[in-house]
Protein backbone atom coordinates (compact mmCIF):
# COMPACT_ATOMS: atom_id res chain seq x y z
CA UNK A 1 0.00 0.00 0.00
CA UNK A 2 2.94 2.31 0.53
CA UNK A 3 4.75 3.73 -2.41
CA UNK A 4 8.49 3.24 -2.03
CA UNK A 5 10.12 6.24 -0.54
CA UNK A 6 13.47 7.19 0.88
CA UNK A 7 14.33 8.96 4.06
CA UNK A 8 17.27 10.94 2.92
CA UNK A 9 18.86 12.93 5.71
CA UNK A 10 18.87 16.64 5.19
CA UNK A 11 21.48 17.72 2.69
CA UNK A 12 24.63 19.36 3.96
CA UNK A 13 23.96 22.96 4.92
CA UNK A 14 24.50 25.31 2.04
CA UNK A 15 27.45 27.62 2.29
CA UNK A 16 25.49 30.70 3.35
CA UNK A 17 24.02 28.96 6.39
CA UNK A 18 26.43 29.14 9.28
CA UNK A 19 26.23 26.18 11.58
CA UNK A 20 28.11 25.33 14.72
CA UNK A 21 28.68 22.06 16.40
CA UNK A 22 26.93 21.63 19.71
CA UNK A 23 27.13 19.00 22.42
CA UNK A 24 23.69 17.84 23.43
CA UNK A 25 23.10 15.76 26.51
CA UNK A 26 20.25 13.29 26.10
CA UNK A 27 19.34 11.53 29.30
CA UNK A 28 19.85 10.02 31.82
CA UNK A 29 16.31 11.21 32.60
CA UNK A 30 14.74 11.10 29.18
CA UNK A 31 11.52 9.27 28.33
CA UNK A 32 12.82 7.74 25.12
CA UNK A 33 15.89 6.10 26.67
CA UNK A 34 13.73 3.47 28.41
CA UNK A 35 15.45 3.90 31.73
CA UNK A 36 18.46 5.86 32.84
CA UNK A 37 20.74 5.95 29.84
CA UNK A 38 22.76 8.97 28.74
CA UNK A 39 23.97 9.78 25.26
CA UNK A 40 26.15 12.79 24.59
CA UNK A 41 25.47 13.84 21.03
CA UNK A 42 27.69 16.11 18.96
CA UNK A 43 25.29 17.82 16.62
CA UNK A 44 25.45 19.96 13.55
CA UNK A 45 22.03 21.53 13.53
CA UNK A 46 19.65 18.57 13.59
CA UNK A 47 22.23 16.06 12.38
CA UNK A 48 24.06 13.72 14.74
CA UNK A 49 27.76 13.83 13.94
CA UNK A 50 28.89 11.60 16.74
CA UNK A 51 27.63 10.25 20.02
CA UNK A 52 28.96 8.69 23.17
CA UNK A 53 26.94 6.37 25.41
CA UNK A 54 27.17 6.42 29.19
CA UNK A 55 25.71 3.55 31.18
CA UNK A 56 25.90 2.44 34.79
CA UNK A 57 23.21 4.57 36.44
CA UNK A 58 21.35 1.47 37.60
CA UNK A 59 24.44 -0.47 38.60
CA UNK A 60 23.95 -2.43 41.82
CA UNK A 61 26.63 -5.10 41.28
CA UNK A 62 24.25 -8.01 40.83
CA UNK A 63 27.24 -10.30 40.41
CA UNK A 64 28.58 -9.33 43.84
CA UNK A 65 25.15 -9.97 45.38
CA UNK A 66 25.26 -13.51 44.04
CA UNK A 67 28.53 -14.10 45.89
CA UNK A 68 26.91 -13.25 49.22
CA UNK A 69 23.46 -14.87 49.07
CA UNK A 70 22.49 -18.48 48.42
CA UNK A 71 21.77 -19.85 44.96
CA UNK A 72 18.04 -19.83 45.59
CA UNK A 73 18.13 -16.23 46.78
CA UNK A 74 20.13 -15.24 43.70
CA UNK A 75 17.18 -16.23 41.51
CA UNK A 76 15.33 -13.30 43.02
CA UNK A 77 18.05 -10.90 41.90
CA UNK A 78 17.89 -12.22 38.34
CA UNK A 79 14.29 -10.98 38.21
CA UNK A 80 15.64 -7.44 38.33
CA UNK A 81 17.97 -7.79 35.35
CA UNK A 82 15.62 -7.62 32.40
CA UNK A 83 12.54 -6.91 34.48
CA UNK A 84 10.25 -7.32 31.48
CA UNK A 85 11.30 -10.95 30.92
CA UNK A 86 11.82 -12.21 34.43
CA UNK A 87 10.72 -15.74 33.54
CA UNK A 88 13.53 -16.03 31.00
CA UNK A 89 16.08 -14.66 33.49
CA UNK A 90 14.97 -17.16 36.14
CA UNK A 91 15.16 -19.94 33.57
CA UNK A 92 18.68 -19.09 32.40
CA UNK A 93 20.08 -18.84 35.91
CA UNK A 94 18.30 -21.99 37.08
CA UNK A 95 19.63 -23.93 34.11
CA UNK A 96 23.17 -22.71 34.79
CA UNK A 97 22.91 -23.97 38.39
CA UNK A 98 21.31 -27.24 37.29
CA UNK A 99 24.14 -27.93 34.86
CA UNK A 100 26.58 -28.04 37.79
CA UNK A 101 24.86 -31.24 38.96
CA UNK A 102 26.00 -34.26 36.95
CA UNK A 103 22.78 -36.30 36.65
CA UNK A 104 19.92 -34.00 37.32
CA UNK A 105 16.59 -34.76 35.64
CA UNK A 106 14.02 -32.00 35.45
CA UNK A 107 10.44 -33.37 35.51
CA UNK A 108 8.56 -33.17 32.22
CA UNK A 109 5.73 -31.14 33.69
CA UNK A 110 8.19 -28.55 35.00
CA UNK A 111 9.85 -28.26 31.58
CA UNK A 112 6.47 -27.65 29.93
CA UNK A 113 5.50 -25.04 32.50
CA UNK A 114 8.85 -23.33 32.00
CA UNK A 115 8.40 -23.13 28.24
CA UNK A 116 4.82 -21.88 28.54
CA UNK A 117 5.83 -19.16 31.00
CA UNK A 118 8.93 -18.12 29.06
CA UNK A 119 6.98 -17.77 25.82
CA UNK A 120 4.04 -15.94 27.39
CA UNK A 121 6.58 -13.63 28.96
CA UNK A 122 8.20 -13.08 25.57
CA UNK A 123 4.82 -12.02 24.16
CA UNK A 124 4.29 -9.65 27.09
CA UNK A 125 7.76 -8.20 26.64
CA UNK A 126 7.37 -7.71 22.88
CA UNK A 127 3.95 -6.13 23.43
CA UNK A 128 5.56 -3.57 25.69
CA UNK A 129 8.45 -3.11 23.26
CA UNK A 130 6.28 -2.36 20.24
CA UNK A 131 3.79 -0.33 22.28
CA UNK A 132 6.42 1.96 23.74
CA UNK A 133 8.22 2.08 20.40
CA UNK A 134 5.10 3.50 18.80
CA UNK A 135 4.87 5.98 21.64
CA UNK A 136 8.51 7.03 21.21
CA UNK A 137 7.68 7.95 17.66
CA UNK A 138 4.44 9.69 18.53
CA UNK A 139 1.68 7.08 18.23
CA UNK A 140 -0.09 6.79 21.58
CA UNK A 141 -3.00 4.52 20.61
CA UNK A 142 -1.10 1.28 19.84
CA UNK A 143 0.48 1.51 23.28
CA UNK A 144 -2.95 1.29 24.91
CA UNK A 145 -3.92 -1.71 22.76
CA UNK A 146 -0.66 -3.47 23.62
CA UNK A 147 -1.09 -2.88 27.32
CA UNK A 148 -4.66 -4.18 27.16
CA UNK A 149 -3.33 -7.52 25.90
CA UNK A 150 -0.23 -7.56 28.08
CA UNK A 151 -2.53 -7.15 31.07
CA UNK A 152 -4.11 -10.52 30.29
CA UNK A 153 -0.72 -12.24 30.42
CA UNK A 154 0.19 -10.50 33.66
CA UNK A 155 -3.11 -11.68 35.16
CA UNK A 156 -2.25 -15.26 34.19
CA UNK A 157 1.16 -14.90 35.81
CA UNK A 158 -0.44 -13.40 38.88
CA UNK A 159 -2.64 -16.45 39.27
CA UNK A 160 0.33 -18.78 38.69
CA UNK A 161 2.86 -17.24 41.07
CA UNK A 162 1.28 -14.23 42.76
CA UNK A 163 3.48 -11.68 41.02
CA UNK A 164 2.91 -9.47 38.04
CA UNK A 165 6.46 -8.44 37.17
CA UNK A 166 9.27 -10.03 39.23
CA UNK A 167 8.12 -13.61 39.34
CA UNK A 168 10.89 -15.59 41.07
CA UNK A 169 8.97 -18.57 39.71
CA UNK A 170 11.40 -20.76 37.76
CA UNK A 171 13.87 -22.15 40.27
CA UNK A 172 16.73 -24.65 40.12
CA UNK A 173 15.08 -28.08 39.89
CA UNK A 174 11.74 -27.02 38.47
CA UNK A 175 9.24 -24.30 39.21
CA UNK A 176 7.99 -22.88 42.51
CA UNK A 177 4.30 -23.85 42.28
CA UNK A 178 2.24 -26.17 40.14
CA UNK A 179 -0.36 -24.82 37.74
CA UNK A 180 -3.92 -26.12 37.90
CA UNK A 181 -6.66 -26.67 35.33
CA UNK A 182 -8.15 -23.22 35.71
CA UNK A 183 -4.79 -21.66 34.82
CA UNK A 184 -4.39 -23.92 31.81
CA UNK A 185 -7.91 -22.92 30.72
CA UNK A 186 -6.94 -19.25 31.11
CA UNK A 187 -3.84 -19.77 28.96
CA UNK A 188 -5.93 -21.54 26.29
CA UNK A 189 -8.43 -18.68 26.38
CA UNK A 190 -5.64 -16.21 25.91
CA UNK A 191 -4.26 -18.10 22.90
CA UNK A 192 -7.67 -17.99 21.23
CA UNK A 193 -8.03 -14.33 22.08
CA UNK A 194 -4.58 -13.18 21.02
CA UNK A 195 -4.20 -14.79 17.60
CA UNK A 196 -6.49 -12.38 15.71
CA UNK A 197 -4.98 -9.40 17.51
CA UNK A 198 -1.80 -9.42 15.44
CA UNK A 199 -3.84 -8.02 12.57
CA UNK A 200 -4.90 -5.17 14.83
CA UNK A 201 -1.28 -4.18 15.50
CA UNK A 202 -0.53 -4.31 11.80
CA UNK A 203 -3.49 -2.07 11.05
CA UNK A 204 -2.62 0.37 13.81
CA UNK A 205 1.14 0.59 13.50
CA UNK A 206 2.94 -1.68 11.04
CA UNK A 207 1.10 -0.33 8.01
CA UNK A 208 0.78 3.19 9.29
CA UNK A 209 2.46 5.42 6.75
CA UNK A 210 3.82 7.87 9.32
CA UNK A 211 5.32 5.04 11.34
CA UNK A 212 6.86 3.46 8.23
CA UNK A 213 8.41 6.76 7.19
CA UNK A 214 9.91 7.24 10.64
CA UNK A 215 11.46 3.77 10.80
CA UNK A 216 12.24 2.51 7.28
CA UNK A 217 15.83 3.20 6.15
CA UNK A 218 16.65 4.55 9.61
CA UNK A 219 19.40 3.08 11.80
CA UNK A 220 20.52 0.45 9.33
CA UNK A 221 22.52 -2.26 11.11
CA UNK A 222 24.62 -4.31 8.68
CA UNK A 223 25.02 -7.99 9.47
CA UNK A 224 28.80 -7.99 9.92
CA UNK A 225 28.69 -5.05 12.33
CA UNK A 226 25.98 -6.79 14.33
CA UNK A 227 28.13 -9.92 14.60
CA UNK A 228 31.22 -7.99 15.65
CA UNK A 229 29.22 -6.32 18.41
CA UNK A 230 27.68 -9.61 19.49
CA UNK A 231 24.15 -8.36 18.86
CA UNK A 232 21.55 -11.09 19.32
CA UNK A 233 17.81 -11.55 19.44
CA UNK A 234 15.31 -9.63 17.32
CA UNK A 235 17.89 -6.90 16.67
CA UNK A 236 20.19 -9.43 14.98
CA UNK A 237 17.38 -11.22 13.16
CA UNK A 238 16.21 -7.85 11.87
CA UNK A 239 19.50 -7.73 9.98
CA UNK A 240 18.57 -10.92 8.18
CA UNK A 241 20.54 -13.55 10.08
CA UNK A 242 18.40 -16.53 11.04
CA UNK A 243 19.84 -17.31 14.45
CA UNK A 244 17.74 -18.35 17.40
CA UNK A 245 19.06 -20.52 20.23
CA UNK A 246 15.66 -22.14 20.64
CA UNK A 247 16.20 -23.78 17.27
CA UNK A 248 20.00 -23.71 16.84
CA UNK A 249 21.01 -24.99 20.29
CA UNK A 250 17.74 -26.19 21.78
CA UNK A 251 17.61 -26.12 25.55
CA UNK A 252 14.81 -27.31 27.84
CA UNK A 253 12.31 -29.01 25.48
CA UNK A 254 12.27 -26.51 22.63
CA UNK A 255 13.29 -29.17 20.10
CA UNK A 256 9.79 -30.67 20.34
CA UNK A 257 7.91 -27.65 19.06
CA UNK A 258 7.30 -26.40 15.55
CA UNK A 259 7.77 -22.68 15.01
CA UNK A 260 9.30 -20.32 12.49
CA UNK A 261 12.03 -17.77 13.01
CA UNK A 262 11.04 -14.44 11.47
CA UNK A 263 13.90 -12.42 10.01
CA UNK A 264 14.12 -8.96 8.54
CA UNK A 265 13.75 -8.69 4.79
CA UNK A 266 14.02 -4.98 4.19
CA UNK A 267 10.39 -4.99 3.10
CA UNK A 268 9.82 -1.24 3.53
CA UNK A 269 13.34 0.03 3.14
CA UNK A 270 16.82 -1.35 3.75
CA UNK A 271 17.65 -4.68 5.33
CA UNK A 272 18.44 -4.18 9.01
CA UNK A 273 16.62 -0.89 9.52
CA UNK A 274 14.43 0.02 12.48
CA UNK A 275 11.33 -1.23 10.71
CA UNK A 276 12.82 -4.70 10.24
CA UNK A 277 13.72 -4.98 13.91
CA UNK A 278 10.23 -3.87 14.86
CA UNK A 279 8.56 -6.27 12.46
CA UNK A 280 10.56 -9.24 13.73
CA UNK A 281 9.09 -8.63 17.18
CA UNK A 282 5.55 -8.40 15.88
CA UNK A 283 5.93 -11.69 14.03
CA UNK A 284 7.73 -13.43 16.88
CA UNK A 285 4.71 -12.99 19.12
CA UNK A 286 2.68 -15.29 16.89
CA UNK A 287 5.51 -17.84 16.81
CA UNK A 288 5.65 -17.77 20.61
CA UNK A 289 1.91 -18.28 20.65
CA UNK A 290 2.36 -21.41 18.51
CA UNK A 291 4.82 -22.80 21.07
CA UNK A 292 2.47 -22.02 23.96
CA UNK A 293 -0.41 -23.77 22.19
CA UNK A 294 1.66 -26.88 21.52
CA UNK A 295 3.07 -26.99 25.03
CA UNK A 296 -0.35 -26.57 26.65
CA UNK A 297 -1.77 -29.33 24.46
CA UNK A 298 0.83 -31.87 25.53
CA UNK A 299 1.54 -30.90 29.15
CA UNK A 300 1.83 -34.13 31.18
CA UNK A 301 0.89 -34.78 34.79
CA UNK A 302 3.54 -35.40 37.38
CA UNK A 303 5.83 -33.53 39.76
CA UNK A 304 6.63 -29.90 39.08
CA UNK A 305 10.04 -29.90 40.73
CA UNK A 306 12.88 -32.33 41.00
CA UNK A 307 13.09 -34.52 44.08
CA UNK A 308 16.87 -34.55 43.70
CA UNK A 309 17.25 -30.92 44.77
CA UNK A 310 16.03 -30.55 48.31
CA UNK A 311 16.96 -28.20 51.11
CA UNK A 312 19.84 -25.81 50.69
CA UNK A 313 21.47 -25.98 47.26
CA UNK A 314 25.13 -26.94 47.34
CA UNK A 315 26.10 -27.62 43.73
CA UNK A 316 29.25 -29.69 43.27
CA UNK A 317 32.49 -27.91 42.55
CA UNK A 318 32.63 -26.85 38.93
CA UNK A 319 31.82 -24.26 36.30
CA UNK A 320 28.97 -23.94 33.85
CA UNK A 321 27.91 -21.61 31.09
CA UNK A 322 24.33 -21.64 29.88
CA UNK A 323 22.51 -19.38 27.46
CA UNK A 324 18.85 -19.03 26.63
CA UNK A 325 17.11 -17.05 23.92
CA UNK A 326 15.49 -14.28 25.90
CA UNK A 327 13.19 -11.71 24.37
CA UNK A 328 16.09 -9.27 23.85
CA UNK A 329 18.69 -11.80 22.79
CA UNK A 330 20.97 -14.39 24.29
CA UNK A 331 21.04 -14.24 28.05
CA UNK A 332 23.88 -16.27 29.52
CA UNK A 333 25.18 -17.08 32.97
CA UNK A 334 28.69 -18.25 33.81
CA UNK A 335 28.45 -19.81 37.26
CA UNK A 336 31.41 -21.03 39.29
CA UNK A 337 30.72 -23.13 42.38
CA UNK A 338 33.29 -24.29 44.88
CA UNK A 339 30.89 -26.70 46.60
CA UNK A 340 29.43 -24.17 49.03
CA UNK A 341 25.87 -22.87 49.25
CA UNK A 342 27.04 -19.55 47.84
CA UNK A 343 28.38 -19.10 44.32
CA UNK A 344 32.08 -18.30 43.94
CA UNK A 345 31.37 -16.18 40.87
CA UNK A 346 28.36 -15.42 38.71
CA UNK A 347 28.74 -13.57 35.45
CA UNK A 348 25.73 -12.40 33.51
CA UNK A 349 25.99 -12.06 29.74
CA UNK A 350 23.26 -9.53 29.14
CA UNK A 351 21.92 -9.09 25.60
CA UNK A 352 21.05 -5.41 26.01
CA UNK A 353 24.64 -4.64 27.04
CA UNK A 354 25.81 -5.77 23.60
CA UNK A 355 22.85 -4.34 21.72
CA UNK A 356 23.21 -0.78 23.00
CA UNK A 357 27.00 -0.63 22.69
CA UNK A 358 26.78 -0.12 18.92
CA UNK A 359 24.50 2.90 19.15
CA UNK A 360 27.18 5.42 18.23
CA UNK A 361 28.10 3.39 15.13
CA UNK A 362 24.64 3.18 13.60
CA UNK A 363 23.47 6.66 14.55
CA UNK A 364 26.17 8.64 12.75
CA UNK A 365 24.65 11.05 10.29
CA UNK A 366 21.05 10.57 11.36
CA UNK A 367 18.67 13.23 12.69
CA UNK A 368 18.27 13.72 16.43
CA UNK A 369 14.66 12.54 16.21
CA UNK A 370 15.89 9.37 14.52
CA UNK A 371 18.15 8.73 17.47
CA UNK A 372 14.98 8.14 19.48
CA UNK A 373 13.72 5.75 16.81
CA UNK A 374 17.02 3.83 16.85
CA UNK A 375 17.22 3.46 20.64
CA UNK A 376 13.61 2.29 20.70
CA UNK A 377 14.18 -0.24 17.93
CA UNK A 378 17.10 -1.80 19.81
CA UNK A 379 14.67 -2.36 22.71
CA UNK A 380 17.02 -2.14 25.67
CA UNK A 381 16.28 -2.62 29.34
CA UNK A 382 18.72 -0.73 31.51
CA UNK A 383 18.27 -3.08 34.44
CA UNK A 384 20.17 -5.63 32.40
CA UNK A 385 22.74 -3.28 30.85
CA UNK A 386 23.86 -1.93 34.22
CA UNK A 387 23.24 -5.05 36.29
CA UNK B 1 35.11 -26.17 14.02
CA UNK B 2 35.32 -28.62 16.89
CA UNK B 3 37.28 -27.63 20.01
CA UNK B 4 39.99 -30.14 19.03
CA UNK B 5 40.41 -28.58 15.59
CA UNK B 6 40.51 -25.08 17.09
CA UNK B 7 43.18 -26.22 19.51
CA UNK B 8 45.24 -27.78 16.72
CA UNK B 9 44.94 -24.72 14.49
CA UNK B 10 45.98 -22.44 17.33
CA UNK B 11 48.89 -24.67 18.26
CA UNK B 12 50.10 -24.80 14.67
CA UNK B 13 49.89 -21.04 14.14
CA UNK B 14 51.37 -20.02 17.49
CA UNK B 15 53.66 -22.68 18.95
CA UNK B 16 53.92 -22.32 22.70
CA UNK B 17 50.85 -20.09 23.01
CA UNK B 18 48.50 -22.84 24.20
CA UNK B 19 49.25 -23.76 27.80
CA UNK B 20 46.43 -26.24 28.42
CA UNK B 21 43.42 -27.75 26.69
CA UNK B 22 40.29 -29.20 28.24
CA UNK B 23 37.95 -30.88 25.71
CA UNK B 24 35.13 -31.28 28.27
CA UNK B 25 32.02 -31.18 26.02
CA UNK B 26 30.06 -29.13 28.53
CA UNK B 27 32.73 -26.45 28.83
CA UNK B 28 35.57 -26.85 26.30
CA UNK B 29 38.39 -24.51 27.15
CA UNK B 30 41.85 -23.50 25.98
CA UNK B 31 44.37 -21.75 28.20
CA UNK B 32 46.44 -19.20 26.28
CA UNK B 33 49.55 -17.32 27.40
CA UNK B 34 48.84 -13.60 27.92
CA UNK B 35 51.78 -12.52 25.74
CA UNK B 36 50.43 -14.52 22.78
CA UNK B 37 46.76 -13.68 23.29
CA UNK B 38 46.51 -10.81 20.82
CA UNK B 39 47.91 -12.80 17.90
CA UNK B 40 45.96 -15.88 18.96
CA UNK B 41 42.73 -13.87 19.00
CA UNK B 42 43.23 -12.81 15.39
CA UNK B 43 43.86 -16.45 14.39
CA UNK B 44 40.76 -17.56 16.25
CA UNK B 45 38.63 -15.02 14.44
CA UNK B 46 40.08 -15.27 10.93
CA UNK B 47 41.28 -18.86 10.61
CA UNK B 48 38.86 -20.59 13.01
CA UNK B 49 35.84 -18.44 12.17
CA UNK B 50 35.05 -17.51 15.77
CA UNK B 51 33.54 -14.16 14.86
CA UNK B 52 31.33 -13.74 17.90
CA UNK B 53 32.63 -12.84 21.37
CA UNK B 54 29.76 -14.09 23.51
CA UNK B 55 31.05 -12.99 26.86
CA UNK B 56 34.10 -11.92 28.82
CA UNK B 57 34.09 -13.28 32.35
CA UNK B 58 36.66 -12.09 34.86
CA UNK B 59 37.44 -14.34 37.81
CA UNK B 60 39.49 -13.82 40.95
CA UNK B 61 41.55 -17.01 41.38
CA UNK B 62 43.57 -15.82 44.37
CA UNK B 63 47.16 -15.41 43.20
CA UNK B 64 45.97 -14.92 39.65
CA UNK B 65 43.19 -13.08 37.87
CA UNK B 66 41.53 -14.81 34.97
CA UNK B 67 39.75 -13.52 31.90
CA UNK B 68 37.53 -16.07 30.18
CA UNK B 69 36.67 -15.21 26.59
CA UNK B 70 33.65 -17.18 25.42
CA UNK B 71 33.79 -17.47 21.64
CA UNK B 72 31.47 -18.84 19.01
CA UNK B 73 30.73 -18.73 15.31
CA UNK B 74 27.55 -16.76 14.75
CA UNK B 75 26.34 -18.86 11.82
CA UNK B 76 27.13 -22.23 13.40
CA UNK B 77 25.56 -24.17 16.21
CA UNK B 78 27.72 -25.82 18.80
CA UNK B 79 28.79 -25.27 22.37
CA UNK B 80 30.94 -22.15 22.57
CA UNK B 81 34.63 -22.48 23.36
CA UNK B 82 36.18 -20.71 26.33
CA UNK B 83 39.64 -19.18 26.12
CA UNK B 84 41.28 -18.65 29.50
CA UNK B 85 43.98 -16.03 30.00
CA UNK B 86 45.53 -15.94 33.48
CA UNK B 87 47.69 -13.10 34.72
CA UNK B 88 49.40 -12.51 38.09
CA UNK B 89 47.44 -10.47 40.61
CA UNK B 90 50.27 -7.96 41.17
CA UNK B 91 50.54 -7.14 37.48
CA UNK B 92 47.28 -8.08 35.75
CA UNK B 93 47.93 -6.94 32.18
CA UNK B 94 46.30 -8.53 29.13
CA UNK B 95 46.56 -7.13 25.59
CA UNK B 96 43.30 -5.67 24.36
CA UNK B 97 41.27 -7.38 21.62
CA UNK B 98 38.85 -4.52 21.02
CA UNK B 99 40.02 -4.30 17.42
CA UNK B 100 39.35 -8.02 16.89
CA UNK B 101 35.80 -8.07 18.31
CA UNK B 102 34.19 -4.65 18.65
CA UNK B 103 32.13 -5.76 21.63
CA UNK B 104 35.36 -6.37 23.60
CA UNK B 105 35.55 -2.60 24.09
CA UNK B 106 32.78 -2.41 26.69
CA UNK B 107 33.52 -5.86 28.11
CA UNK B 108 37.13 -4.97 28.83
CA UNK B 109 36.05 -1.73 30.45
CA UNK B 110 33.70 -3.75 32.65
CA UNK B 111 36.42 -6.24 33.58
CA UNK B 112 38.74 -3.35 34.45
CA UNK B 113 36.04 -1.60 36.45
CA UNK B 114 34.87 -4.57 38.50
CA UNK B 115 37.94 -6.84 38.59
CA UNK B 116 40.87 -4.53 37.93
CA UNK B 117 42.36 -6.30 34.93
CA UNK B 118 44.33 -3.86 32.78
CA UNK B 119 43.81 -4.24 29.03
CA UNK B 120 46.91 -2.88 27.41
CA UNK B 121 46.27 -0.81 24.30
CA UNK B 122 42.57 -0.18 24.99
CA UNK B 123 41.70 3.27 23.63
CA UNK B 124 39.51 4.32 26.53
CA UNK B 125 39.99 2.10 29.58
CA UNK B 126 37.78 3.94 32.07
CA UNK B 127 35.12 2.74 34.48
CA UNK B 128 31.84 1.86 32.81
CA UNK B 129 29.43 0.68 35.51
CA UNK B 130 30.78 2.18 38.76
CA UNK B 131 31.09 5.92 39.27
CA UNK B 132 34.22 7.52 37.83
CA UNK B 133 35.64 8.31 41.27
CA UNK B 134 34.91 4.89 42.76
CA UNK B 135 37.85 3.26 44.49
CA UNK B 136 38.82 -0.37 44.23
CA UNK B 137 37.45 -3.20 42.10
CA UNK B 138 34.32 -4.65 43.73
CA UNK B 139 34.47 -8.20 42.38
CA UNK B 140 37.89 -8.95 43.83
CA UNK B 141 37.60 -11.28 46.78
CA UNK B 142 39.61 -8.98 49.06
CA UNK B 143 37.48 -5.93 48.26
CA UNK B 144 36.27 -3.90 51.22
CA UNK B 145 33.29 -1.67 50.57
CA UNK B 146 33.89 1.94 51.65
CA UNK B 147 32.36 3.27 54.87
CA UNK B 148 31.14 6.43 53.21
CA UNK B 149 30.74 7.64 49.66
CA UNK B 150 30.25 11.39 49.17
CA UNK B 151 28.81 11.64 52.66
CA UNK B 152 26.46 8.68 52.18
CA UNK B 153 26.98 6.22 55.02
CA UNK B 154 27.25 2.53 54.26
CA UNK B 155 25.23 0.73 56.92
CA UNK B 156 25.26 -2.66 55.26
CA UNK B 157 28.63 -4.03 56.30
Amino acid sequence: MNAPHTNTPAAAPSSDVRSEEMLLNMGPQHPSTHGVFRVVIRTDGEIVLDSESHVGYLHRCFEKHCESVSFLQSVLYTDRLDYLTSMGNNLAFSMAVERLYPDLKIPERAEHIRVICAELNRIASHLLAIGTYGMDIGAITPFLYCFRDREKILSIFESICGQRLNYNYVRPGGVAYDIDDSMIAAIKDFCGYFRPKAQEYDDLLSNNDIFVRRTANVGVLPKDLAISYGVTGPSLRGSGLKRDLRRDAPYSIYDRFKFDIPVGTGEKGTLGDCYDRYMVRVREMIESLKIVEQAVAQIPDGPFKSEQLKGKLRPPKGESFVRVENSRGELGFYVISDGKDVAARVKCRAPSFHNISLLSDISKGCMIADMVAIIGSLDIVMGEVDR
Amino acid sequence: MTPEKIHDALNAAHPGAVLAFDPNPKLPSIKVAPSAWKAAAKTLRDACGLDYLVCLTSVDRGAELEAIYTLETMGETRAPIHVRVLVPRENPVIPTVEDVWRTADWHEREAWDLMGIVFEGHHNLVRILCAEDWEGHPLRKDYKSPDTYHGIKNNVT
